[in-house]
């Protein structure tokens, strides 16, 4: 298959984009905004062309300790699901980030807590980039901001996980999982052979073929000082991502005088907002974390030195600008604007937020 | 007639006393030390009266730590 | 003639199976899991399937399985061994993928899984040791409990009213139709062990021939939880535990 532009919604870019990056396997469970992920996957059967295994599981529980085994056995696996379904799986995200294993979780996500409402939210920005289960870890976390990028950090997230060895999560929400949006497909990745598995990835639990040493994978280890090791392990691999891995998208922010800090649909949003105040005459500008883990410090705090205000809007009480206000220091202002419960604001409220907040109107 | 004669060998550090194999041997050959521990503190298994072991494996089948090896000949 | 004219390598027959290592296996003397694993391991090698098995260890005493087989493992979540069995069956058709569970495993936090992986018919073997307690966190009631039972957590005898029924469960995987092989042994005589090696045997041939699942049930002792010895915990297992969970096939398609 060779590259195509197509016209088709976020979640199912996402489906199409896990066949064309060569997926072995997709393991889900419905859930509202994200559905259309397994259904458009179900109706392109894929089995009968690459050979990719889709199943509907009983679970979230299910599905997650689906993607530990195919991961556990070397294969290009995934799942996606939204906020209460990713917090389900939250246990078996922690075994795999402890087991080193590679794998690719999409959270589409919805208003919370709790069972909340299916309209778009970003509340899961701490549940993402912290860790997000028990123990010391970080997933590479992906926040795309258009269908395009949909399709996109797939492939990307894939190829962070195998290079590191670590969970790569894409934090999408129902905006974008939901909007529709022209999409360049890439062309179809081949898939690897069981003998290419066996090449790549060495230490995967997929049987001694020709009785090589057997393979283990396992998080648990009773003896502290190995624990302690092996987090070691952990962190120096997360040091390495952090030193290079950092990814955004900086617009207007060479000449800006205040700076907005959004990702995901709200950045989209932000953008329109910044179009009109530039208008008025008011340079803003806006860096897009593309990377919500790792974060980018650095730009944030390089910035925040030039500009008199930052206003980081979000889908959520204020979780992201926790991470804006590390980077930027105590001598700049960053405010927070935020709509809660699955209410998505428009450009002007962005703009009326920023005037309000740092002119004082 | 011919006549089966069995042995065992019971890897001494891996036995762990159980006793399941002297409960399953059917001619009274095994028992556990009463006196000599292991390493680890246990009482492992022996042959306390050789001559009447016929190779069955019982012991064997049911040893839970696979700690003992059986050996069998014909002797006409 | 002399023991030692016996003791030759031409004569021996039976030994410890090759793909079990020499690590001493952490169990309490004369517990139950060390027969399975044996029988296991012999399997694995008699079969010629080494080369192609993928083992999934349980949360609970079990847990260690794969430091004393010499085989591939992925040591899972508590419960969550049949669907980390069903995409690795799945993404590796012609692999053998068997499960290794115990009884809080199995039929307590995995039974979601346990069902729907038997359910949709998973080519795959499901080896349950039924001790009806806890092992590992140091003898609690499983769902396997016996009525009356005392464990740590049921310290008067399991009671109905507080804690409801023991659960059969493998009576209920007989009946769905993704399993074609469910059968309930136990390993406490050598005749005993014997038919449990054939059961495992004809598990692990479904799931070579994509025949469905199969699940082989081992009631065991737990003679520790159960404060016994070895011996008078088997004699207690077939007094009591046969009752509720009778030996023999449930169901071979």
């Amino acid at each position: 298959m060779e590259e195509e532009i197509k016209l088709m919604k976020g979640n199912e870019a996402l489906a199409m984009a896990m066949i064309r990056y060569g997926a072995d396997g997709y393991f889900g469970y419905p859930i509202t905004p994200q559905s259309e992920v397994l259904e458009t996957l179900m109706a392109q059967k894929p089995w009968e062309t690459t050979g990719m295994v889709v199943l509907q599981a009983e679970s979230e529980v299910a599905s997650i300790n689906m993607v530990y085994g195919g991961a556990a056995s070397g294969k290009v696996v995934c799942t996606s699901s939204s906020s209460p379904g990713i917090s389900l799986m939250q246990e078996g995200i922690s075994y795999m980030a402890a087991s080193e294993l590679p794998a690719l979780i999409i959270n589409v996500m919805r208003g919370g807590p709790g069972l909340g409402t299916i309209q778009p939210s970003q509340a899961d920005y701490f549940q993402a980039t912290k860790g997000g289960g028990h123990g010391d870890y970080h997933l590479i976390t992906l926040a795309p901001s258009s269908v395009q990028e949909m399709c996109d950090f797939v492939g990307l997230g894939w190829d962070l996980a195998f290079k590191y060895l670590t969970p790569a999560i894409i934090l999408a929400d129902g905006v974008v999982g939901q909007m529709m949006e022209k999409v360049v497909l890439p062309p179809q990745r081949k898939r690897l052979t069981d003998e290419e598995v066996r090449q790549r990835c060495p230490w995967a639990a997929n049987g001694r073929k020709g009785m090589r040493k057997k393979n283990v994978i396992t998080s648990l280890e009773l003896d502290p000082s190995l624990m302690e090791v092996n987090n070691e392990r952990f962190q120096r691999t997360y040091k390495k991502i952090e030193e290079n891995e950092v990814r955004f998208e900086s617009i207007g922010t060479e000449d800006c005088d205040y700076l907005i800090v959004a990702f995901g649909s709200l950045a989209r949003i932000s953008q329109k907002a910044v179009e009109m105040a530039r208008k008025r005459g008011l340079k803003i500008g806006i860096l897009r974390p593309i990377t919500l883990w790792p974060f980018p410090k650095a730009e944030v705090a390089r910035l925040s030195e030039r500009v008199k205000g930052i206003l980081v809007p979000e889908l959520n009480a204020g979780q992201m600008i926790e991470d804006v206000r590390l980077a930027a220091g105590s001598g700049v202002r960053v405010e927070h604007f935020g709509r809660l419960g699955g209410i998505v604001p428009s450009p002007d409220e962005i703009l009326d937020a920023f005037e309000k907040l740092f002119l004082g109107k | 007639m011919a006549k089966i004669r069995g042995a065992v060998v019971v890897n001494e550090e891996r036995c762990k006393g159980c006793s399941l194999c002297v409960v399953a041997c059917p001619t009274h050959t095994l028992a556990l030390q009463p006196k000599e521990v292991n390493d680890r503190g246990y009482h492992y298994a022996y042959m306390a009266d050789a001559p009447s072991c016929i190779g069955c494996a019982s012991c064997a089948l049911v040893c839970p730590d696979a700690c003992i090896e059986v050996y069998k000949v014909r002797v006409d | 003639m002399d023991v030692n004219d016996i003791i030759k390598p031409e004569n021996k027959v039976y030994g410890k199976p090759v793909l079990m290592n020499d690590n001493n296996m952490h169990y309490c003397p004369g517990c139950s899991h060390g027969v399975v694993h044996k029988l296991v391991a012999e399997l694995l090698d008699e079969m010629g399937v080494a080369e192609k098995a993928v083992g999934i260890a349980p949360v609970g005493c079990a847990v260690f399985a794969y430091n004393y087989l010499d085989i591939d493992w992925v040591e899972a979540a508590h419960g969550r061994a049949p669907a980390l069995a069903t995409a690795i069956s799945r993404l590796y058709p012609e692999n053998l993928v068997f499960t290794y569970q115990g009884d809080g495993d199995l039929a307590a936090i995995g039974t979601c899984e346990t069902i729907h992986a038997a359910n949709r018919g998973e080519n795959i073997t499901i080896i349950f040791i039924n001790n009806a307690i806890y092992g590992m966190t140091g003898g609690q009631m499983a769902p396997t409990t016996l009525i009356g039972m005392k464990t740590a957590t049921t310290p008067y005898g399991r009671r109905v009213d507080l804690n409801g029924y023991p659960l059969a469960i493998t009576d209920l995987l007989a009946r769905l139709d993704g399993t074609c092989y469910v059968t309930r042994q136990s390993v406490h005589t050598p005749a005993a062990v014997r038919k449990a090696k054939a059961a495992i045997k004809k598990a692990f041939q479904n799931s070579l021939d994509k025949k469905g699942t199969s699940i082989v049930e081992i009631v065991s002792t737990c003679n520790s939880g159960w404060k016994m010895s070895p011996a008078a915990a088997n004699d207690w297992m077939a007094e009591h535990m046969f009752e509720k969970y009778p030996l023999g096939d449930l169901k071979n398609v």
